[in-house]
């Protein structure tokens, strides 16, 4: 405690200095400024702990390379008895048949009990322990007692929103691959500024949200031990936001968008379909709370409620025009679009990690306390920081300045979280190799704290000068909304559908999955943040625009391999989807409770 | 006392209350100040084409990647003369119609080059409308995409009066009796982005962006002790953009400078004149618009060294003195 006290003191201490440094804006020796040095070494981490997984799983494969090793030795060894004399043989096998007909009785060593595993200590039974290319992962071996309208609400939001990532990647991807080739097409509807909004609409509302609000709905009813409140209300949400993306995304291609800024370029009329949605959801969600069976409210639900309140909030305020002409709709712009990141999708999949974490390593979160800490932070804080996208503008510098300040103050839920997750990880480490959930958690827990502080060091003043407008910016939103959002959305669903369908996705591509995936984010982030620093001093040297648009295009071509391998990563994801849920009606409820022992042996 | 962890209601209503609370102070009030903006003494308010244009900006979503903040730090002084101010805004951004907002000009990306004074650094609408029907038409390094949709193919026969055909070189499109022609969308756009010129404040113009590195400032300094203005940048800040960094044009669009005898003439007069006044003596390239307003003599003087003395042109230095002269000139004769 008192160590910990001394280190909240020394931080105090820090930090003013931290930011006054911020104040003399030069660039004689950028490379030594704190949040260019802070993001280096938060990309570190990243690496080192890739590197730490591939290293563990490596050993793996070198330990069975061995044992392969001695196989071939042994067959050296019958070669030899090939070659013996008959006589020899003879004489070798006699001793042989000797010492064979030697036998024991049979209960020297044993009792006379039966052999059994009573206390279930036996988790899994190797079958195939040659297998060298692939650690086999531990199988699920329980399944849960869930209502079968539940699980159908379930699938069908992560189904709908499957398709939503595999279509808005793939216009992702087309979009990168313009910077490359501006000739590709010559269609209204495909040109670069009416694609990107729907883009990135289609990723946020279909994929994150459907995926979210879906989840959502298992947590919610399991850790109330409640029944839903309403289900046919879960699916006039599901068809109000799936009609939101769809008409959302045809007008932004036929040139119809609600002034261009960013996450609110869906039209009013099209996006309080989607608010809707979001009153509709809290509503059967809060009712299912209410009426809980066991007393506590539990720290998921906490983030869920509120993040859904909030977004509702924050809907309404986007988009009521009273306070919107001249700058006053770029203040909102700025509180929109990150209040939008921080306040909805961050909320509420912290929620689903608070309940799917430990449920997936069968023991309770490190510490309750650490999540309400989180919880209220993350509120205070969160909602301050929007202007910092707007830092030198003409926005008023007061704005700006708290933006900076609290930016910082995003340490303290974004630590707490972290912790509370790696917390709840130690002592099932193993689990990494072992399962093939967790390396998910573990890099969406990674980059939930490296993304965080990347965004917060990218707010100060030093860093804004160079990164702002330039590449940078799309990296982070990826780090981000992919890195930490997506990981530990694909974490969940790996985590709870199996049990739900009692079918398990091919461990190969899984794994396929998630290294494509991980890799493809890699070459994404790394190639737009090298690109967009050169872009930023090339700006500050004072060169010619173009010289900028020129040295950028390797970094380009970089991203648009990166987004071509998580394009690939997701159609395999939709695949295992598919073979997770197909089907999932015509397995008995009794075939799932099957006892520990039977599915195991 | 409350206690969170067990009354749901209570904890929606704290987390809801306060989120409200603080959104209005951080986000509400401040909008509704900086909605209280009063426009610039000389403010030019948009006539209807220009806005007319300003909506085809907002539908083919330009704000993607261009922005229109000049901030108060020096590597944006290339984008305007002076930082951006609320005023700047008190025209453009009103809200749409009922169903679109007041649009986001300000931008977050800057893919392509800020637009604050696209007015000024690039008055000629044949190379706006030859730009956006192919950019690498003027700029061949350009990922900006093309917008062929806002023109039309037709047959030179049934052109029009009023129809504005398009200058477009030769290896972009070449088919014999058609033309291409810009549609109305494309001329409103083009109004629009004529129309994007920094105000001048009442005051004049005081240089109050943040330097940058110290290093970059000095040099400079010394540069422009040393000998002037350097020709070469100024030529491709200015006028590369039609005549091309190679100063040989586009065949079709813009005529080249190489060999060229008003440039290498030993009477600089009518070189200069074309620079200060603009020129549009030839129907088979665009019209070039004047720069008096927008250099000085010092720059034109380095500008015209640089055209005269480089790919081959080899003629006397052009000095400010000589600029100075054919500026009275003129002058006197717009007085008479």
């Amino acid at each position: 405690m008192k160590k910990c006290k001394m280190v909240i003191l020394l931080f105090l201490v820090i930090l003013p200095n931290i930011l006054s440094a911020q104040e003399k804006i030069t660039t004689d020796n950028w490379l030594s400024s704190p949040g260019i040095i802070g993001t280096f070494v938060l990309i570190a981490i990243v690496m080192i702990i890739a590197i730490v997984i591939l290293f563990v799983k490596i050993n793996g494969y070198i330990d069975s390379l061995k044992r392969r090793q001695i196989d071939t030795n042994k067959m050296a060894f019958d070669d030899e008895l090939v070659a013996l004399d008959d006589a020899d043989i003879d004489a070798i096998l006699e001793k042989r048949k000797a010492a064979l007909k030697y036998k024991l009785k049979g209960n020297e060593l044993s009792g006379s009990a039966i052999a059994s595993d009573d206390k279930g200590l036996i988790q899994r039974v190797e079958k195939d322990p040659n297998n060298a290319y692939f650690d086999e992962k531990k199988k699920t071996s329980l399944s849960l007692e869930t209502p079968l309208e539940l699980k159908k609400i379930v699938i069908y939001y992560i189904g709908a929103a499957t398709l939503w990532l595999v279509l808005g990647t793939l216009i992702g991807q087309y979009l990168g691959m313009k910077f490359v080739w501006p000739e590709m097409d010559h269609q209204s509807w495909l040109s670069f500024g009416r694609l990107r909004p729907v883009h990135t609409n289609m990723v946020f509302w279909g994929w994150s949200s459907l995926a979210m609000i879906g989840l959502g709905y298992f947590v919610i009813a399991r850790t109330s031990n409640n029944k839903i409140h309403n289900y046919s209300w879960a699916w006039t949400a599901w068809a109000l936001i799936n009609a939101t993306v769809l008409l959302g995304s045809l007008a932004l291609m036929a040139g119809i968008n609600n002034g261009g800024g960013e996450y609110r370029e869906y039209i009013w009329p099209i996006m309080l379909m989607f608010a809707i949605g979001l009153i509709i959801t809290f509503i059967n969600f809060y009712k299912t709370v209410a009426t809980r069976k066991i007393s506590e409210i539990y720290i998921s639900n906490w983030f869920i409620l509120a993040s859904l309140i909030w977004t509702i909030v924050l809907a309404i305020i986007g988009y009521l025009p009273f306070y919107q002409d001249g700058l006053g709709e770029t203040v909102i712009q700025g509180y929109y679009m990150h209040q939008g990141v921080g306040m909805w999708f961050m909320t509420f999949t912290l929620g689903l990690v608070y309940y799917y974490l430990p449920s997936a390593l069968n023991k309770p979160i490190y510490s309750y306390s650490l999540g309400v800490l989180a919880f209220w932070t993350q509120m205070l804080f969160y909602t301050m920081i929007g202007t910092h996208h707007f830092v030198f503008s003409p926005l008023p510098w007061w704005l700006q300045t708290i933006a900076i300040v609290f930016s910082a103050g995003m340490v303290i839920p974004v630590v707490a979280g972290t912790t509370n997750f790696l917390m709840t990880m130690k002592g099932s480490w193993n689990h990494i190799s072992k399962s093939y959930v967790l390396p998910f958690f573990l890099v969406g827990t990674i980059f939930y704290f490296v993304g965080s502080m990347q965004g917060s060091v990218q707010a100060f003043r030093f860093t804004n000068f160079v990164w702002h407008f330039t590449d940078f910016n799309v990296a982070h939103s990826h780090m981000t909304m992919y890195g930490i959002v997506a990981f530990f959305l694909w974490a969940c669903i790996y985590a709870i559908l199996p049990k739900l369908t009692g079918r398990e996705p091919s461990q190969v591509l899984v794994g396929g999955h998630f290294w494509l995936a991980f890799i493809g984010l890699f070459a994404y982030m790394i190639s737009l943040m090298a690109g967009g620093t050169y872009k930023g001093l090339s700006w500050i040297e004072g060169n010619a625009f173009i010289e900028s648009v020129i040295l950028m295009k390797p970094y380009w071509v970089w991203r648009a391999v990166g987004g071509s391998l998580m394009f690939i990563s997701h159609l395999i994801f939709a695949y295992n989807f598919y073979y997770m849920v197909i089907g999932y009606k015509k397995i008995k409820s009794s075939v799932l409770a099957k006892p520990i022992e039977e599915i195991t042996v | 006392m409350l206690n969170f962890h067990k009354e749901h209601k209570n904890l929606v209503l704290a987390a809801g209350g306060v989120f409200i609370a603080l959104s209005i102070l951080i986000a509400i009030v401040p909008a509704f100040q900086m909605q209280g903006t009063e426009p610039i003494p000389d403010e030019k308010p948009l006539t209807a084409e220009e806005r007319e244009g300003l909506h085809v900006y907002v539908s083919e979503n330009c704000m993607a990647c261009h922005t229109q903040q000049v901030r108060n730090i020096e590597m944006d002084n290339m984008w305007g003369s002076r930082p951006s101010i609320p005023s700047d805004y008190y025209y453009s951004k009103k809200r749409l119609d009922v169903w679109r907002q007041s649009p986001s000009v300000l931008g977050s990306e800057r893919t392509g080059p800020d637009l604050t004074d696209i007015g000024n650094r690039q008055p000629s609408e044949d190379w706006h409308l030859l730009h956006l029907y192919n950019p690498r038409a003027v700029v061949s390094a350009s990922v900006m995409p093309s917008y062929p949709w806002l023109f039309r193919e037709v047959d030179s026969a049934l052109l029009k009066k009023d129809d504005k055909v398009v200058a477009v070189p030769k290896e972009l499109f070449n088919k014999p009796g058609k033309k291409i022609i810009a549609s109305n969308d494309a001329l409103r756009l083009v109004d629009y982005l004529k129309y994007l010129k920094q105000t001048e404040l009442p005051g004049g113009t005081i240089n109050d962006f943040i330097p940058a590195l110290k290093k970059i400032q000095a040099e400079r300094n010394e540069g422009q002790q040393a000998g002037g203005l350097d020709g070469a940048k100024l030529f491709s800040q200015v006028c590369a953009a039609c005549h091309q960094e190679t100063g040989k044009g586009i065949v079709g669009a813009f005529p080249s400078l190489v060999g060229s005898t008003i440039v290498t003439d030993g009477d600089t007069e009518k070189l200069i004149r074309v620079v200060l006044q603009g020129y549009d003596a030839r129907t088979d390239y665009g019209v070039m618009p004047p720069f008096g307003d927008q250099l000085t003599d010092e720059e034109i003087a380095a500008i015209l060294t640089h055209e005269r003395s480089s790919w081959g042109n080899d003629a006397a230095p052009v000095t400010a003195d000589d600029v100075a002269k054919v500026r009275q000139y003129v002058e006197m004769e717009l007085n008479k």
